[in-house]
């Protein structure tokens, strides 16, 4: 790790205001050429909003950014790259049907008396990839025909060749097995030598120790601070991200949920796993019963509910449901056997834009019942009256269209579409995400009240007061694997801050 | 071991083979290199209308309005010959400028207004076919000297056979084209937005400029095939090329080119217009069926073609990133 | 919040309608006349009706296939296959008079279609392949299937029966009017009495968060392509009756693009979700004024090709965002679709 005294990017007092929102508060920023520095938060701290900012995405509102030098304002992401800063994002935004030397040189691509010559770039390309990466590759095959992790090293190569002196990776190891990260590291390892300066953004705890000099904690759109990873011990980390401090923690009094008491539970999980999404884990979840499961963004919750529901399907294990092995391949397989998912992501996954807050809350049910026994419209319309007061959904008319109600609001619709299925097991990945203080007590009582009368939970929120709430025991999830499971006493804010920092 | 990427060319570079063979077995006199030249001669409007519509399709795009443009193109050129007295040296550049511009427009709408490629170009479809009524409802006879010497005209080739110019104009269509997708960053930038827009657009590559331009080559290549028809029709007429649009995609598609952008040659075109015309040939020296089997049989080979594809983009989704 | 009348779906369209009929009725006002004679009713709003049947009946069809985000470009040549195959096995019975024999040809004609229907939704619902391109296969290959059951011949068929399809009168009325009444009917109570109307309209709306609600998308799809392909049927069944005979090649001739003309303009986005039977009922209903009223004002009436493609345009310009906001601006600016194309998280 080299030392310079000067920083190559400094960004000071970075404000930036959305309609409603302050995503980023007096935020600074550095980097160091010849470093590999994390940037790290959790939902809403603010971190694509800044990189946004320094790509050129976003107009800065206030503060200054200095790069190289001197002052910086890209007004474009092509500003920026041409600049020397790039970015190689999650969905590797290259073109899969190109070759790997084109991928790389494309629109700069070498020419002789006018005409493109191949021979050259794809010399050119393999030096790059040898020298600068240290790999070495077919590079006339299509970009398409070489794994997600050949084909980041490949963005990363195109960002060097338009020589970048600050890469970006965004999510890098998302999609990655184990070697593949390894190599990943080593090819950071082997540009920080060079001098680049990287920035990592990842949520993968294990590998922000593994590769990264520094690390950046951003929370609520707010600095919480720039440390020496040497010097930063895990669990502070986490506290950092999750905001509370150790000694508050541990004495806030938990109310003591039902127990399974011995019957058989109604689901089973036996070694359930997906490549790319969770590793093979055990898990059970019996009537009357509320599941947490805890960890940080991207840790392999949302995934372990889909497969739970049969929204992926998955690659290895066996579940079993009240007693019967089941393979479930489809939502409609899961739901038949008496499951329900309310997603987090309730743009692409909940709502159904064009149609009416009504519509939206008896579609699962109806969909249930199949296409000729249609629910009355008197039967659809007490339904609607009787979950909009419940919920306390704004505006109150079930006509609405479910697009015009505010984020909080669509959150309470999907929920109300699954309760009304009063399933066997409700799986509630994240029910509180934008929703006002009293509302999200009310749903908790709701959840622990449905509990009580027999319907099995499983409970996923990045807020661990609400796990802690409600579980009755609690799975504790870190890098996409389930790492520990809790009980009883154990389900604490010490404990499950522990068991996700690990280490 | 071949490269993959090139099996698609193959086995349609096969299947002409195929069939010319078949009809050799069978017909006698098929075999012979004259036969093969009126493949050429009988088919030059459509493989050059064909090259635009590859390039179009290339880019992730659809132009349906190249059979209009066709009949715009003859139905201008026959009355600024015929009606107005102009020379052919103003009306052929003339035409070929009104595709040109025509294709540009709709580039433009479909980028800027970000409106369907396949609703605009049928907007476009409708109104040069429309204006093409609006010169005349009837045929206009073309009765240059000009054209006349073009529509006789015969280059004859070492071997006794022989072809028309506009078979030549064709050819060089062909290679012009196969040299832009392959030698130049227009041919490359076309190829990387049918792989993806959305990543050409963060790339940094002139998405814009490219795709008005493409569709700009597609009406030009459009209003060329309308010059070389009128060569062999010597008329302009409301009528004519009605489904064109219809064979130059079949043609593409049977081609190896990806209905779906990014992936294929101007040369598999090539053949593609060459296994209709072997068909028509076929059919023709059959005697005894009607020339509709040809479309069911072009029908039946789109379908196994985009089957093929499918099933080729299915097993290479696999690898591609989630 | 109610929709101010301004804003109501149905409102455009009609009022372009009423426009064209008010510059019918400065411009020619025995466009609205209509007499009474020998039991039937014609004039000009007549002929409409009559003539536009078939688009309407189609557009019907093709409204639930555009709603699920699809489209079905072969509906042309299903028009021409299903009048050939009536004909067909009219001109081959014994007595083509027997109503017996014309029942069993249309049975036989509408199965075909449905067949040939089902052949697209799997294309497109099994097979997973772009509907666009599924239903190009048969555009093209159909008008084949339709030539070959005509044998390349335009049959011709004298069987009172089946003529009464296309032009019989019931009550005043042509006979066909009544079909697009049933089909319409029939395709409202469907869609809005059963649920299968707001599945339709989630699957093209939001055909992920439908899947994880549980809703049988590829069941639904694959009754939409067949519906549309009845309607077709029927409509080509209406046309050939309407000349008793079949013409394999010129039947249905760009059907499809007045269809989806239709339902751009009766309000139903081609991105799929909320759909308007009503709309696109007003759609080919304007779709066959403007036809006619050009035909009336003495315009030739090529020119209908001219004024189709800029409604086109104007409907599409008019529902594109981007053009929207351009206006509002007073300039094209660069595509929103290249800020938004930069990935974020958290």
């Amino acid at each position: 790790m080299s030392e310079n005294n000067r920083p190559i990017l400094q960004m000071t007092g970075i404000h930036k205001r959305f309609p409603g929102v302050h995503a980023l508060d007096g935020v600074d920023f550095r980097m160091f050429a010849g470093e590999v520095h994390a940037l790290m938060g959790e939902n809403g701290a603010g971190k694509s909003t800044l990189i946004k900012m320094l790509t050129g995405v976003y107009a800065i509102d206030e503060g200054e950014v200095e790069w190289e030098g001197r002052p910086f304002h890209p007004r474009s992401p092509l500003e920026a790259q041409q600049a020397g800063i790039s970015t190689v994002y999650q969905e590797i935004n290259l073109c899969p049907n190109l070759s790997v030397a084109e991928n790389i040189f494309i629109g700069r691509e070498p020419r002789k008396f006018g005409r493109i010559s191949w021979k050259a770039m794809n010399r050119a390309a393999e030096a790059l990839l040898e020298e600068r990466l240290n790999v070495k590759l077919d590079v006339t095959r299509p970009l398409e025909s070489y794994s997600v992790a050949v084909q980041q090293l490949v963005a990363i190569a195109r960002a060097l060749s338009i020589s970048a002196r600050l890469l970006i990776l965004d999510e890098p190891t998302s999609s990655l097995d184990r070697d593949e990260v390894n190599r990943l590291f080593e090819v950071m390892r082997h540009l920080k030598r060079q001098g680049l300066a990287i920035l990592f953004v990842t949520h993968f705890l294990d590998q922000v120790y593994e590769v990264s000099d520094r690390i950046t904690i951003l929370r609520n759109g707010r600095l919480v601070g720039e440390y020496r990873t040497g010097e930063l011990p895990r669990v502070e980390l986490v506290q950092k991200m999750i905001g509370k401090d150790l000694d508050v923690l541990g004495s806030m009094p938990k109310r003591s949920a039902p127990s399974a008491g011995g019957q058989r539970p109604f689901l089973q999980a036996a070694g359930l796993g997906r490549k790319g999404g969770v590793e093979p884990f055990d898990l059970s979840i019996g009537g009357g019963e509320i599941v947490g499961l805890a960890g940080l963004l991207g840790s392999g919750r949302t995934e372990t509910a889909r497969l739970l529901f049969g929204a992926d399907r998955a690659d290895e294990g066996k579940m079993r449901i009240e007693g019967r092995e089941t393979r479930l391949d489809s939502p409609r397989k899961a739901i038949d056997r008496g499951i329900a998912f309310c997603s987090e992501n309730r743009k692409t996954e909940g709502i159904i834009e064009d149609l009416t807050v009504r519509e939206n809350i008896i579609l699962a049910l109806q969909a249930h019942r199949g296409w000729f026994r249609t629910l009355s419209r008197r039967r659809q319309e007490e339904i609607a009256d009787e979950y909009i007061k419940a919920l306390g959904i704004r505006p109150d008319d079930p006509e609405q269209l479910i697009r015009n109600l505010s984020g909080g609001n669509q959150q309470k619709v999907i929920l109300a579409r699954w309760l009304l299925m009063n399933p066997k097991l409700l799986i509630l990945d994240e029910p509180t995400r934008g929703i006002d203080v009293g509302a999200k007590a009310e749903i908790q009582k709701l959840v622990l009240s449905l509990s009580e009368e027999g319907m099995a939970v499983l409970f996923i929120s990045s807020e661990l007061e609400e796990v802690i709430r409600v579980s009755s025991r609690v799975a504790v999830l870190r890098d996409r694997r389930h790492v520990r499971h809790l009980t009883g006493d154990e389900i604490r804010q010490s404990t499950i801050m522990q068991a996700i920092a690990g280490g | 071991m071949v490269d993959r990427k090139y099996i698609p060319l193959l086995v349609t570079i096969g299947l002409f083979i195929l069939m010319f063979l078949a009809g050799s077995l069978r017909y006698p006199g098929f075999l012979s290199a004259q036969v093969f030249m009126n493949l050429l001669i009988d088919n030059a409007f459509l493989l050059i209308v064909a090259v635009g519509m590859t390039f179009v399709i290339l880019s992730g795009g659809i132009d349906l309005s190249v059979g209009s443009m066709v009949a715009l193109t003859t139905m201008l050129s026959a009355s600024l010959i015929s009606q107005a007295g102009w020379p052919p040296a103003i009306v052929i550049p003339l035409v070929l400028a009104v595709g040109t511009l025509f294709g540009w427009l709709m580039g433009a709408i479909i980028h800027y207004f970000q409106i369907q490629p396949f609703i605009v170009t049928l907007a476009g479809m409708f109104l040069a076919r429309g204006l093409c009524y609006v010169i005349s409802i009837d045929t206009i006879t073309i009765n240059h000297a000009f054209y006349t010497k073009m529509a006789l005209s015969k280059i004859r080739l070492p071997g006794g056979s022989f072809i028309s110019i506009s078979v030549a104009i064709a050819l060089l269509v062909v290679l012009l084209a196969a040299y832009l997708a392959h030698f130049t960053r227009f041919g490359r930038n076309t190829y990387a937005i049918g792989g993806s827009e959305s990543s050409a657009v963060l790339m940094g590559l002139p998405v814009a400029r490219t795709k008005m331009l493409v569709y700009a080559f597609s009406g030009f290549c459009s209003a060329l095939g309308g010059v070389v028809f009128t060569f062999y029709m010597l008329s302009g007429y409301g009528l004519h090329a009605v489904g064109l649009e219809l064979d130059a995609i079949a043609a593409v598609v049977i081609g190896g080119t990806l209905l779906t952008g990014g992936s294929g040659y101007v040369i598999g075109t090539f053949f593609g217009v060459l296994i209709q015309g072997v068909i028509q040939t076929i059919i023709t020296f059959e005697g005894t069926l009607s020339s509709w089997w040809t479309k069911m049989v072009i029908g039946l080979l789109l379908f196994l073609f985009i089957l093929l594809q499918r099933i080729f983009t299915a097993r290479s989704a696999r690898s591609r990133p989630a | 919040m109610k929709t101010r009348w301004w804003n109501k779906p149905l409102f455009w369209p009609l009022a372009a309608l009423g426009i064209l009929f008010l510059l019918n009725l400065l411009l020619k006002p025995e466009f609205f006349a209509i007499r009474y004679q020998s039991g039937h009713l014609y004039g000009s709003l007549i002929d409409i009706l009559n003539f536009g049947s078939p688009l309407a009946i189609v557009a019907v069809g093709m409204t639930l296939v555009i709603a699920t985000r699809g489209i079905d470009l072969s509906v042309g040549s299903l028009v021409a296959i299903a009048g050939a195959m009536a004909c067909l096995t009219i001109s081959r019975g014994n007595d083509q008079q027997s109503l017996g024999l014309v029942l069993s040809a249309v049975l036989l004609a509408l199965a075909v279609s449905v067949v040939l229907g089902l052949w697209n939704g799997l294309l497109v619902a099994g097979a997973g392949i772009q509907p666009i391109i599924a239903t190009l296969i048969l555009m093209v290959a159909g008008r084949g299937i339709a030539q070959l059951i005509t044998s390349g011949q335009i049959i011709t068929v004298t069987s009172k029966p089946y003529n009464y399809i296309g032009a019989g009168w019931l009550l005043t009325l042509p006979f066909s009017v009544y079909l697009v009444a049933a089909v319409f009917l029939f395709a409202a109570w469907m869609t809005r009495r059963t649920s299968l109307g707001m599945f339709i309209e989630s699957i093209g709306c939001n055909p992920t968060a439908s899947r994880l609600a549980g809703i049988r998308s590829r069941s639904i799809l694959l009754a939409v392509y067949m519906f549309c392909a009845l309607c077709a049927g029927i409509a080509g069944l209406i046309t050939s009756s309407n000349v008793s005979s079949a013409d394999g090649n010129n039947a249905g001739l760009w059907i499809e693009l007045d269809a989806i003309l239709a339902v751009v303009i009766g309000g139903t986005s081609l991105a799929g979700g909320r759909f308007s039977l009503a709309g696109t009922l007003v759609g080919a209903l304007l779709i066959q004024t403007l036809t006619t009223t050009i035909y009336m004002l003495g315009v030739p009436p090529e020119i209908t090709l001219v004024v189709k493609a800029i409604v086109v345009m104007a409907v599409c310009l008019i529902q594109s965002p981007s053009f929207r906001r351009s206006v509002a601006r007073g300039l094209p600016r660069r595509p929103i679709a290249s800020r938004q194309e930069v990935s974020g998280h958290g």
